[in-house]
């Protein structure tokens, strides 16, 4: 395979993790907002975890994007 | 580089050009746009503080109200996950903040630089904060910091392997942090340009010409979405520094 072609397949499947990464980050938002509904008294207070779980979620994801922007300027 | 008038370069935006060249011996220090807009970005933030809080009123203006409701959030959030003795790095955490906050916003500024959006930045800044977090965690609690690597009441059996799992998840640390905020930022702007791209293209392509306000309309979603971003990346750069700054101030869970 023409090497050029075979660096933009695989950064193309490196993209792919980054809608792994949104299926775990709409998880998380979708739970909170559920247990936001049910007891909307104690949302606030978990507020913060709900984004700190979001980000490192989302750090997974943006492994993949590492993966995608390395494959198409630094090899 | 992009030649006017051609193809558009997404990339072209966060190239570095020196403004004043400076070279001392084999080593370039230039003032380049970068430093520039490191020094708006400083300028912006001593401003709100400095001189929206200058009359220090009971009933305070626009300004003072901004500057007032930014200290009391960050404050909140640090005393909510780093606890009262976690307190004593609020003027770091509250720095961290108000930087990232105004590179991310003067990056949206048409034409502008994007600080945070070089690796090298954003870097640093994690850098600072895992080096904070060690050397804290050392010198206060010496080898019970350790702790933090060893979770107490997991079964002898699979002890070794939650203590690797956490190493690694300790030495991933400085990347994640630094590449969320970075790779957030590149990648909304590129997909800004990618987009005002397209509407120069269909712009010259003719009868195409009628249909250029759509991506124009996706530009106006985009930059609302990146508006949200870039408030929401200052606010997990300054949330997660607290998260581990926590582990520093108690190990051991």
């Amino acid at each position: 395979m023409d090497p050029v072609a075979a660096k933009y397949i695989g950064a193309g499947i490196a993209a792919i993790g980054m809608g792994a990464a949104a299926i775990g980050v709409g998880n998380i938002f979708g739970n909170f907002l559920l247990g936001a509904l049910r007891n909307p008294s104690a949302a606030d207070a978990q507020f913060g975890r709900a984004f700190i779980g979001a980000a490192l979620a989302e750090g997974l994801g943006i492994f993949a994007f590492l993966v995608a922007i390395l494959l198409l300027f630094v090899v | 580089m992009a030649t006017p008038g051609k193809a558009i370069d997404p990339i072209h935006q966060f190239e570095v050009t020196p403004i004043i060249p400076i070279r001392i011996g084999g080593l370039d220090i230039s003032f380049t746009n970068a430093s520039l807009w490191m020094i708006v970005v400083l300028l912006a933030s001593l401003g709100l503080m400095v001189y929206g809080t200058r009359k220090k009123s009971l009933v305070p203006d626009r300004l003072q109200a901004a500057a007032e409701m930014t200290y009391e959030f960050v404050a909140s959030t640090v005393r909510g996950s780093a606890g009262r003795e976690g307190m004593k790095f609020f003027p770091f955490v509250f720095s961290l903040f108000l930087f990232v906050l105004f590179s991310n916003m003067a990056g949206l500024i048409p034409g502008s630089f994007t600080v945070t959006s070089q690796i090298v930045v954003t870097f640093t800044f994690a850098l600072l904060v895992i080096l904070t977090v060690i050397i804290y965690g050392v010198v206060r609690h010496g080898t019970h910091f350790l702790h933090l690597f060893v979770p107490s009441g997991v079964s002898p059996a699979l002890l070794w392997f939650v203590t690797l799992i956490e190493v690694i998840s300790f030495l991933s640390r400085p990347i994640s942090l630094s590449v969320r905020l970075f790779a957030n930022m590149l990648a909304g702007h590129i997909t800004l340009k990618v987009f005002g791209g397209f509407v120069t293209m269909l712009l010259g392509a003719g009868a195409f010409a009628a249909l250029a306000p759509l991506p124009l309309l996706g530009v106006i979603a985009i930059y609302a979405l990146e508006l949200l971003v870039a408030v929401l990346q200052a606010y997990v750069f300054a949330i997660l520094t607290c998260v581990y700054l926590n582990d520093a101030i108690h190990p051991g869970h």
